[in-house]
């Protein structure tokens, strides 16, 4: 785990609707804010939540030196209780939590592969490599479609899917990203090896898992698990990933929120409802 | 200015700064929450549960949060007492907080084989006997309701170690008084208590149980009052410290579990809330005492005026 976390009082600077039901939650973090690497979260205490003792995971959208910002779509009672926060409140967070992405100048192809907050998510990701490259979206609708022209103020591809074709091209993001996986294994001139990065709902990463198993390329997956404690504490948050003392087929617990969120595709165990 | 009230607490021969603990199963095993919160000003702290061999525990979810509370099944996986030897105590040396370690088996023998190695171990102050997880099919929930099963594990550990011995109660029990006595009789130092509550809940849409143990263990706020009165019975029944524990979140929860008789008292489910909790509850006693006009913390305990 990358250290230090730290407990921080931050003071809420902006709260605004992003997007469609997508809000943003600026805070003054001049603790955290630093220290925080892509693919890493805090975990929020929700003021005003009396009867609900946990705090809530939320992976970071931008950070600096004295600020953090994450992105969050009011759905749950926790989430829909943050609502009323307003600028100048203070809130408590845990954080930066969790090993995050890779980011490092050795990767020369990166594609990245988004679904709700995931869009945010990666931008961090996005935003540290050296090379561009295209980050795949998708969503229900347009209104799911978060983030675009920061991806676009640093120069990445955006490639939009919608399933009810109200944005970009119809369908799953899945098929946007066979396409065009299949014109670069075409492409007479062979360019570096993709390396992917995903971020949203189980089915999607489990689809990216697919793909980047079948062609042999490394794939970063930022699983999203229920958290008690968020620092390893209470083994709640557990994930299957493969052995890596063990024979083939043997699997363990790994602890999304201290050994993750971010894993390879190839460590990870699927169940099979997943 | 008067001095500071004295805090300090034994139980059986061991000494604690102050009557302020950690549960087991919410505290890790001392790393996690190092960064976060001053090991050392814990009264002690309690580890997750800890059995020979290493166990994965249950799938998943685990945990579902409810009114108030948190009902978890995690189904006491862990290293398993070598690969916990090896692994925490060195990290654990680099501190003085007294170190209690929760033990458990599937056996009767197994907790004695458990108890044996670990006094083995310098670092260790204390054992808590966990018989009353409701989460694992086998061994440790069983004997926790039958006060035979309870007097043997109790007299087994006894007989394979000198360090204090904590056996912890389960709520689900009939009488209290009777429980707390066996273990008295049988050689414990001290008693600890409440385990969780036996809890379930459901999603009325799929209509699906929400953890996939189908049952679990509720902690938190929501258990507290059930835990005084447990605590409140045990401590009249037996001269042997109680440990109270349940749903503490601030100073006032845990006198409440003093004045009912608690010597110490330990912080669960609240450390997930905030890590420094049993922090702010050893300031807050100690406040409390001040303003009572009391230099002891044994002084309030088992004030309770009936
Ligand atoms: C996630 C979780 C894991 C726990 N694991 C253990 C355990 O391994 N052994 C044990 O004796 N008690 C365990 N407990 C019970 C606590 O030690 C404590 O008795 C209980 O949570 C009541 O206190 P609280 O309401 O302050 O949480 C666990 C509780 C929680 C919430
Ligand atoms: S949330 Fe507690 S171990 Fe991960």
């Amino acid at each position: 785990m990358t250290r230090p976390m730290l407990s921080e009082t931050v003071a809420v600077r902006r709260h605004e609707i992003l997007h469609g039901e997508y809000r943003v939650l600026e805070m003054t973090a001049p603790g955290i804010g630093p220290h925080v690497t892509p693919g890493q979260f805090v975990h929020l205490l929700v003021p005003g939540l009396d009867d609900a003792l946990l705090r809530r995971p939320f992976s970071i959208y931008r950070a600096d030196h004295v600020s953090i910002s994450i992105l969050y779509k009011p759905v749950g009672k926790g989430t829909r209780a943050m609502v009323d926060i307003a600028p100048g409140q203070t809130i408590s967070l845990i954080g930066p939590l969790g090993n995050g992405f890779p980011v490092n100048d050795a990767i020369k192809h990166p594609l990245l592969v988004a679904g709700g907050y995931g869009m945010a998510a990666l931008y961090m990701v996005a935003a540290g490599m050296t090379e561009t490259g295209t980050i795949f979206m998708g969503g229900r609708t347009a209104a799911d479609i978060l983030c675009v022209d920061d991806f676009r103020a640093i120069d990445w591809t955006v490639e939009i899917t919608t399933e009810d074709g109200s944005l970009g091209r119809r369908g799953l993001v899945t098929a946007a990203l066979d396409d065009y996986l299949s014109n670069w294994k075409s492409a007479p001139i062979p360019t570096a090896t993709p390396e992917f990065f995903a971020c949203g709902p189980n089915p999607m990463l489990r689809a990216v898992s697919d793909r980047a198993r079948h062609d042999g390329y490394t794939a970063w997956l930022s699983m999203d698990r229920n958290m008690g404690c968020g620092v390893g504490a209470c083994l709640v948050c557990v994930q299957k990933v493969r052995d890596p003392r063990g024979a083939n087929g043997d699997w363990i617990w790994a602890r999304v929120c201290t050994e993750g969120p971010v894993f390879e595709c190839n460590q990870i165990v699927w169940d099979e409802h997943e | 200015m008067s001095k500071a009230p004295d805090l300090t607490t034994t139980i059986g021969t061991l000494t604690l700064r102050n009557p302020v603990m950690v549960a087991s199963g919410t505290f890790g095993y001392g790393p996690e929450y190092a960064d976060l919160v001053d090991l050392n000003a814990l009264g002690a702290v309690v580890v997750k549960g800890i059995r020979m061999d290493a166990g994965t525990g249950n799938p998943t979810p685990r945990a579902v949060e409810t009114a108030s509370g948190l009902i978890n099944a995690i189904g006491l996986p862990g290293p398993g007492v070598e690969e916990f030897i090896a692994s925490y105590i060195p990290f654990l040396e680099d501190y003085t907080v007294p170190l209690v370690v929760n033990i458990w088996g599937t056996t009767v023998e197994e907790y004695g084989q458990v108890a044996a190695r670990l006094s083995e171990i310098e670092r260790v102050n204390a054992l808590e006997l966990n018989i009353s997880c409701p989460n694992i099919k086998e061994g440790s929930a069983m004997f926790g309701t039958d006060p035979e099963m309870i007097r043997e594990v109790v007299q087994v550990v006894r007989a394979n170690t000198t360090l204090p011995i904590i056996p912890k109660l389960a709520p689900n029990i009939a009488d209290v008084a009777h429980f707390a006595r066996t273990c008295e009789a049988a050689g414990a130092d001290a008693i600890s208590l409440i385990n969780s509550v036996p809890a379930m809940a459901i999603d009325i849409e799929t209509r699906r149980p929400l953890i996939a143990n189908v049952t679990g263990g509720l902690t938190g706020p929501a258990i507290h009052p059930i835990a005084v009165k447990q605590v409140w019975e045990a401590a009249a029944a037996v001269d042997i410290p109680v440990i109270g524990m349940g749903g503490i979140c601030t100073a006032a929860d845990a006198l409440e579990f003093m004045i009912a008789g608690a010597t110490a008292v330990a912080v669960g489910t609240a450390n997930f809330t905030n890590p420094n909790t049993a922090i702010e509850v050893i300031g807050g006693i100690s406040d409390y005492l001040a303003r009572h006009g009391h230099q002891q913390a044994s002084a309030i305990v088992g004030s309770v005026q009936i």
